[in-house]
């Protein structure tokens, strides 16, 4: 891997994939089988075909596609994203609001299921094999197996239709004008995605820990330590949670781009105005520019979790730090 | 004193053959051994023998799929896998293979130090051992291979031990470091520590030890004095034993033919029979360990000479 | 006296997985055949039998068509099944052969193989799906190819790992030194040794695959709504959920759930009994 790299070498490296990444969203996108044109002025439109011309001039349609990508990306350099044909917007300012949205909600769960993941998964290691760690372990077996939006919909069903405990949708009550929504009632709408999105997250980080926990109670250095008179308790604290510690929270940042698509599949689920829903609203309506930035935004987060997680194994793996790794 | 015992020890391991038939594995048996206090016990046998098996029995670190049998006595107290845990750090040591045993990612003045010890007594130790100024800030990953060892040695004294139970300690070394290694087990025994030397390395063994334990396939076939196998060769007791001492480079370099029984096929009776002149019918029944001349063997031809 | 053998339980774990196996292989393939012989009457239109509750008649009750949904379910998932196969079938050969390229030039070839991965998992993976089946003009070829095309990088890393290893280990150098030319150590050592691992990896993406078509199904990118696909199916409860007709959108997620779990406890049972070193317990 490039850990032993430094920093910069790695950060120049995650441009260039980032730029290749664009590219490749550009490609997908221009290529699909649809006129952004006819999507944009509408089927029904009685514009003349001299006038759709010279729309299309205007735009850049009929240029080469290396040249559109260029100037979309020299556009997007002047923060330029385009508008939005599905909400008459700019782009950069919906994906503005629709992001701030969604990282609440990813926010909430990354945290949830990354502290209580852990602590379950060092429960379920440190009692392998007992009746609570084979319960847990089955559980969440069980969820990593369960489609995310099938989850979302039991939860639905369980606590906003048959209970009636929480609405069924939207991040705000219907029919509230926009400045009337209490932060209250944003909390109690978000409540049901963050759980649904939250257990969803939290099986990986349980399994890891718990066979990590695991595999290190096996390990030379613990049983070393038993010899030298530590008890379990010092063990656990003193090796095990330093050992599993670190690259728990580095699988919790590598995992931004399962997070984000729990995400989208929740908050559809939901209806929750975030950028999930904006997806697949702007690939619906062909929304071009829209589709574009999102694909931009999504794999911006993507990097900086990968980026920061080889960071913090830079700063806090003293084998990497000091360098001269030898493996 | 008699610091430790182990009577008629027998380890086995679940395992699974080709498919799906499971079977025990033996990997020791009829093992019985004694430590006192201020002597070496080397534990001798070729590599692979299961011999770390039993430095991992007496203390209680066997794996899940193990199980044991026999007594084991600590200073005449019977202990087990749970009472043993009470002695170590304090009363007794191991010395493990090689720095792997360290955590990673933990520095090695804090792994020496551990739970029981003090700054002060690292300090004083690792001065005495010749380690350098910094080395307790280093992780183990940066410690050459003679200062690995001398940190693990460190380690061991830190609680002042009573018992050492070192597991070849010396492989990696370079001959002046493994001299110097056997030196420092000398040192400690002759202030009265007792030494389980657990080694493949027959001639170092035979350098510093003042009993020599002959590990064959799973058992200890004979215990003597290392005199014995120094000077007097013919008071050996065991067949193999002299085959050990004539394999000796400085003595007739002559091979032992034949291998070790595998520990997966063991037959009964004594194990060395197969590769043994003295074979005979009485080899095949079940052969007791013997006091003969100052020592103790598992040979019915022993008392012959 | 040294024979401590106990006598071996006729039900060890190893047996117990084998059967766990079989019976998870017997369940997917004869749900896959009964599912590609169902007529479409089975899941037909009857507007006599709307919205009914689950009963012997309709194990998993009706929809608002009157459709069966026990039968829609089953044809659902035998044509995700397909889908799969298809999938896991292009992606695994991406895979085996960028894997090895990668593994036996090295060089540029492993810098590029690394790049091709870093660029497939640089975007969310169900965003990339959204944008190939989107450029493929969605429907069944749109997410098969999608499916297809974006499985392969971590069985790519896999069998990359897996042809180093055997390629540096001491028994493939010695054929060498013994003359053995490079063709006959593949033969006779690489692929035997790769075999096992495609073929686990290759079970083990199968629900990963099937997940990732129902869940760009269920958001309006994969499958037509024509065709009783799970993603479709649960995308249609939905609407019907808030009248609480909880079954819609239950039983069928369930099966896939079933599904899943078992192509996943099938690869990982693969794993246990083809790797000799673990599950001595």
């Amino acid at each position: 891997m490039f850990r032993t790299k430094s920093l910069v070498a790695e950060i120049i490296r995650l441009v260039i994939l980032l730029f290749a990444v664009s590219l490749l969203a550009f490609i997908l996108i221009t290529s699909a089988p649809i006129d952004p044109l006819t999507s944009y002025i509408g089927t029904e439109s009685t514009l003349s075909p001299e006038a759709r011309q010279e729309i299309a001039s205007h735009w850049g349609l009929n240029d080469p596609l290396p040249q559109r990508f260029f100037t979309w990306l020299g556009n997007l350099f002047q923060g330029d994203m385009g508008m939005s044909i599905t909400y008459k917007k700019p782009v950069a300012q919906v994906i503005g609001e629709r992001f701030s949205m969604s990282i609440v909600l990813m926010l909430i769960a990354w945290v949830l299921s990354g502290i209580i993941g852990f602590l379950l998964g060092m429960a379920c290691g440190k009692h392998e094999n007992s009746v609570f760690d084979r319960i847990i372990k089955t559980i969440f077996l069980g969820l990593k197996s369960a489609p995310t939006y099938w989850l979302g919909l039991i939860i639905l069903t369980v606590f906003a239709v048959l209970l009636g405990w929480f609405p069924i949708g939207m991040a705000s009550p219907i029919g509230k004008a926009a400045e009337d929504v209490t932060i209250a009632d944003r909390i109690y709408h978000l409540i049901l995605p963050a759980f649904t999105l939250t257990i969803v997250s939290m099986g990986d980080v349980i399994l890891y820990t718990r066979q990590k926990y695991i595999d290190i109670a096996k390990s030379d250095y613990v049983l070393y330590a038993k010899t030298r008179g530590e008890t379990d308790r010092q063990i656990t604290k003193r090796h095990i949670l330093r050992n599993i510690a670190l690259p728990a929270i580095t699988l919790q940042f590598a995992s931004f781009s399962e997070l984000f698509g729990g995400m989208a599949l929740a908050e559809n689920v939901f209806s929750y105005p975030g950028i999930g829903t904006a997806t697949t609203a702007a690939a619906l309506n062909a929304d071009v520019p829209l589709l574009l930035g999102i694909s931009l935004v999504s794999a911006i987060f993507v990097f900086s979790g990968n980026l920061i997680a080889n960071i913090l194994y830079g700063v806090f793996d003293p084998r990497i730090r000091e360098g001269k790794a030898h493996a | 004193m008699e610091l430790l015992n182990v009577k008629e020890l027998l380890v086995a391991f679940s395992m699974y053959k080709k498919g799906f038939r499971k079977y025990e594995l033996e990997v020791i048996h009829q093992l019985s051994l004694n430590v006192n206090s201020g002597e070496i016990v080397a534990v001798v046998g070729s590599s692979g023998s299961g011999k770390s098996i039993l430095a991992e029995a007496v203390l209680g670190l066997l794996p899940k799929n193990s199980h044991m049998h026999g007594e084991i006595f600590y200073k005449g107290n019977k202990v087990d896998k749970k009472s043993i845990r009470k002695y170590m750090g304090t009363d007794i040591a191991y010395i493990p293979q090689s720095v792997d045993h360290l955590d990673p990612v933990m520095k090695v003045g804090e792994q020496v130090v551990g739970v029981h010890g003090t700054k002060e007594r690292q300090k004083e130790l690792f001065k005495q051992y010749n380690l350098p100024e910094g080395t307790e800030k280093k992780y183990p990953f940066q410690c050459s291979g003679g200062m690995a060892r001398r940190v693990l040695v460190t380690s061991a004294l830190m609680g002042k031990p009573d018992l050492i139970i070192a597991d070849e300690p010396t492989p990696g070394l370079d001959l002046k470091m493994a001299l110097e290694a056997l030196k420092d087990f000398r040192e400690l025994a002759d202030r009265g520590t007792g030494i389980l030397l657990i080694t493949h390395d027959i001639d170092l063994a035979l350098g510093v030890a003042d009993r020599i334990a002959v590990f064959y396939a799973g058992s200890i076939l004979e215990i003597a004095p290392v005199d014995d196998f120094v000077e007097h060769s013919e008071r050996l007791r065991h067949p193999y034993s002299q085959a050990l001492i004539n394999a000796l480079p400085q003595n007739n370099f002559e091979p032992i033919k034949g291998t070790q029984p595998y520990a997966g096929d063991l037959f009964s009776g004594c194990l060395f029979a197969p590769r043994c002149h003295k074979r005979d019918d009485k080899c095949a029944c079940d052969v007791p360990m013997a006091d003969v001349r100052g020592g103790k063997v598992r040979c019915v031809h022993a008392a012959d000479g | 006296m040294h024979k401590y053998h106990k006598k071996s339980r006729l039900l060890n774990r190893r047996v117990v997985l084998l059967i766990t196996m079989i019976i998870a292989a017997v369940y997917l393939v004869g749900v896959f055949i009964w599912g590609c012989c169902l007529s479409e009457d089975a899941y037909g239109i009857n507007f006599n039998e709307k919205f009914l509750a689950p009963s012997p008649e309709h194990w998993f009750g009706t929809d608002n068509l009157g459709r069966d949904m026990f039968f829609r379910s089953i044809k659902g998932l035998s044509i995700s099944m397909i889908i799969g196969l298809i999938s896991v079938g292009i992606s695994s050969v991406i895979a085996i052969v960028m894997g090895i390229l990668s593994a036996v030039f090295g060089g540029w070839v492993d810098k590029v193989v690394n790049f091709a991965i870093d660029l497939c998992m640089g975007l969310p993976h169900l965003v990339l799906l959204i944008l190939i089946s989107f450029m493929m003009g969605k429907g069944v070829m749109g997410i098969t190819i999608a499916a297809a095309v974006t499985h392969w990088p971590s069985m790519t890393r896999m069998i990359r790992q897996e042809v180093l290893q055997v390629r540096n280990s001491q028994y493939v150098l010695a054929a060498y030194k013994m003359g053995r030319s490079r063709w006959q150590v593949a033969v006779k050592h690489i692929i035997p040794h790769i075999l096992p691992v495609y073929f686990i990896g290759a079970t083990l993406l199968f629900p990963h695959c099937i997940m990732h078509e129902s869940a760009v199904t269920f958001l309006g990118f994969g499958l037509p709504k024509e065709l009783p696909a799970i993603g479709v199916i649960l995308s249609e409860a939905m609407t019907h959920i808030v009248t609480g007709k909880w079954w819609l959108a239950v039983f069928p997620g369930l099966m896939l759930l079933i599904a899943v779990i078992f192509f996943d406890l099938i690869g990982e049972g693969l794993k246990n009994l083809l790797n000799p070193q673990t599950g001595n317990e």
